[in-house]
């Protein structure tokens, strides 16, 4: 059953004609998106500069709470 | 301190957002759609054995996988967007776009990736009845993965089935059916599925014509013709219906974006509704500018009837909601500013409390965001208080943009339906593809969908500001204080990323066309 499965996926990508040039462009976005924007450019600020719920909460309560 | 907020920080973020969702909106519409019309296709193959109808169906399952390939996951931009550029508003909504987005995502992600694959590789391989089984589900599949973001998207314009936890500064989901099920959502999600369906109609009618003009491929061009003018007439249809009610319930719990989308200062019952006009800005009225018909034919009494079912109905102005209007029940801004600036306050105080021990004080504190009256009150009124001190004309939406993307949309709504409804005719008469000139109406009205299902978003999206969660988080405070340089950077990335993107589509997806039902 699973090498079945298997045949079925790499059977399909290897008699792939047009659809290769896709998955190089799914490949590059995919790329460009997680390890070049998420990692560099986009970071979780939240989780990335508090160590705890309570820390979050507390920072956001103060920027929401000063106006 | 969001006095010295720089609104250029607050455009830019909003700018970057508009960039990047309505690139992903490029791509999303025309996959929901052409899934739908592909298992037709697939389904009327099987049924009938029909070689022809097999290339068909095999032909814009290619233009769907073009799509579906370069499309796929630029909607994850804008999540990882929330996390970065609108933290404090990503950590209030809390639960709405937390767990159930990334379960969806996940969930969608498998599915379809599992179906496509079947969907694609299947030709030969499976049975036929599997091999349909799983066009259905690649379609039902796309759909159904819109769902939580469009129920997400209901609950910023109308926020409810929450109740907002002062110690965690987020909302809580206390009722998931009143979430998901609230008017708002269900009929944002029936619009947008839609017009979605008829956008991908008008695209499969307008590539048909491309071939009948070149006398290629006709009796493939003329099957795929029928085909997308039933699903698109039904769905035209479907759309306006559905715009309609989203009219009605903008009037009733957004009643300021549905003055600034007609245009309407002052209320009134007995209120016309203005069919084309075209404006300027009349700024002698410093500090507040408004918008002026240079000229505008009106249909009496339509705009209170489309409301209220009845011309007495009365429709507020923005000078109604803003300056309040007591016959009519509406508070005027100040006072709902006054009433915020309690409620955040409030927060500001049980905050202090809790840090300095303070039981009491706490204790009487937190109580009041559990009292329905007080909420009432004030909480509701949360999202102003932040205008304490700021001009009122920030409570006001972009009136032009509004009116513009309002009757850019209901008008191209009327092009469709004829549209559809006369190559639906002409199809069924085999007389469609007599006459070039249509055959070009077909081209021309082709890329018209996209236009208008950006103005509904444009709508949806301006219409509401300045708020991001309505009436309670505006935009001021729900960005991230980042330095403007650092967001205008990645709007830049974003902007040559997507469209070379858009361009590799268009070449792609050209290249097919060329090629036609014959080539692989
Ligand atoms: C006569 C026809 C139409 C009417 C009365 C209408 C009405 C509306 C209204 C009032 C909204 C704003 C909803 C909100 O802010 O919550 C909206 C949004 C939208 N419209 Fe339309 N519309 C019409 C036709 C169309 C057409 C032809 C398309 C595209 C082909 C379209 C696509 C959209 C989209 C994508 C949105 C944003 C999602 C949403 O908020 O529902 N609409 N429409």
């Amino acid at each position: 059953m699973l090498n079945n499965i298997f045949r079925f996926y790499y059977e399909g990508f290897r008699k792939m004609t047009w659809g290769r040039r896709l998955w190089g462009i799914i490949l590059l976005k995919l790329f460009i998106m997680f390890a070049i924007l998420r990692l560099f450019f986009f970071p979780d600020l939240l989780k990335r500069d508090f160590d705890s719920d309570e820390e979050r909460a507390s920072h956001v309560l103060e920027q929401i709470t000063n106006p | 301190m969001f006095d010295s907020i720089d609104m250029s920080l607050v455009d830019w973020s909003r700018g970057q957002f508009a960039l990047t969702a309505m690139f992903h909106w490029i791509f999303v519409p025309l996959t929901l759609g052409l899934s739908f019309i592909v298992a037709f296709m697939h389904t009327i193959y099987v049924r009938t054995g029909d070689e022809e109808w097999k290339r068909i169906t095999k032909f814009w399952m290619k233009l769907f996988g073009i799509n579906f390939a370069i499309g796929v996951a630029t909607g994850i931009i804008l999540e990882f967007e929330f996390g970065t550029n609108w933290s404090n508003y990503s950590w209030f909504v809390g639960d709405i776009f937390g767990a159930p987005l990334a379960i969806e995502g996940i969930l969608a992600f498998f599915l379809e990736s599992t179906f496509i694959a079947v969907m694609f590789f299947g030709w030969n391989k499976v049975s036929k009845r599997f091999h349909l089984t799983a066009s259905w589900l690649t379609a039902f599949g796309a759909s159904l993965s819109a769902v939580w973001i469009l129920v997400a998207n209901a609950w910023m314009q109308h926020p409810v089935g929450t109740v907002f936890n002062p110690d965690t500064a987020r909302n809580e989901m206390i009722n998931f059916w009143d979430v998901i099920f609230s008017e708002v959502a269900v009929n944002k999600f029936l619009h947008t599925i839609s017009s979605s369906f008829l956008l991908a109609s008008i695209f499969v009618i307008g590539i048909s014509a491309w071939f009948l003009l070149r006398k290629k491929e006709v009796l493939f061009a003329k099957r795929s013709t029928v085909i997308a003018s039933v699903f698109g007439f039904i769905t035209a249809i479907a759309t306006i219906a559905t715009g309609d009610t989203s009219a009605r319930i903008v009037a009733r719990e957004q009643p300021m974006k549905f003055a600034a989308m007609e245009a309407l200062y002052e209320g009134q019952t007995h209120a016309p509704l203005v069919a084309i006009g075209a404006m300027r800005t009349d700024t002698t009225n410093y500090p507040n500018p408004r918008e002026e018909f240079i000229f505008k034919i009106e249909i009496p009494n339509a705009l209170s009837y489309m409301v209220f079912l009845t011309p007495s109905g009365f429709i507020p102005g923005i000078s109604d909601l803003v300056y309040g209007n007591e016959e009519q029940n509406f508070m005027s801004y100040e006072e709902r500013i006054e009433r915020g600036a309690v409620a955040i306050q409030t927060l500001k105080e049980l905050k202090k409390a809790k840090e300095r021990g303070d039981q009491v004080s706490y204790d009487a504190l937190r109580e009041k965001f559990s009292d329905p009256i007080w909420i009432d009150q004030y909480y509701q009124h949360f999202g102003f208080g932040y205008y304490k001190g700021r001009e009122l004309m920030e409570l006001i939406p972009n009136v032009k943009l509004n009116f513009y993307s309002f009757h850019v949309m209901v008008i191209l709504g009327g092009h469709f339906l004829i549209f559809t409804l006369l190559v639906l005719w002409l199809s069924l008469k085999n007389r469609w593809g007599n006459h070039k000139w249509l055959l070009w109406v077909a081209l021309i009205t082709m890329p018209m969908p996209w236009i208008a299902s950006q103005a509904g978003w444009v709508l949806a999206e301006l219409g509401r500001q300045p708020w991001v969660v309505y009436e309670l988080m505006p935009v001021i405070t729900a960005v991230t204080r980042l330095k403007p340089v650092a967001v205008q950077l990645t709007f830049w990335i974003f902007l040559v990323t997507f469209t070379l993107l858009f361009i590799a589509e268009i070449r792609i997806m050209l290249a097919q066309i060329k090629k036609g039902p014959g080539g692989e």
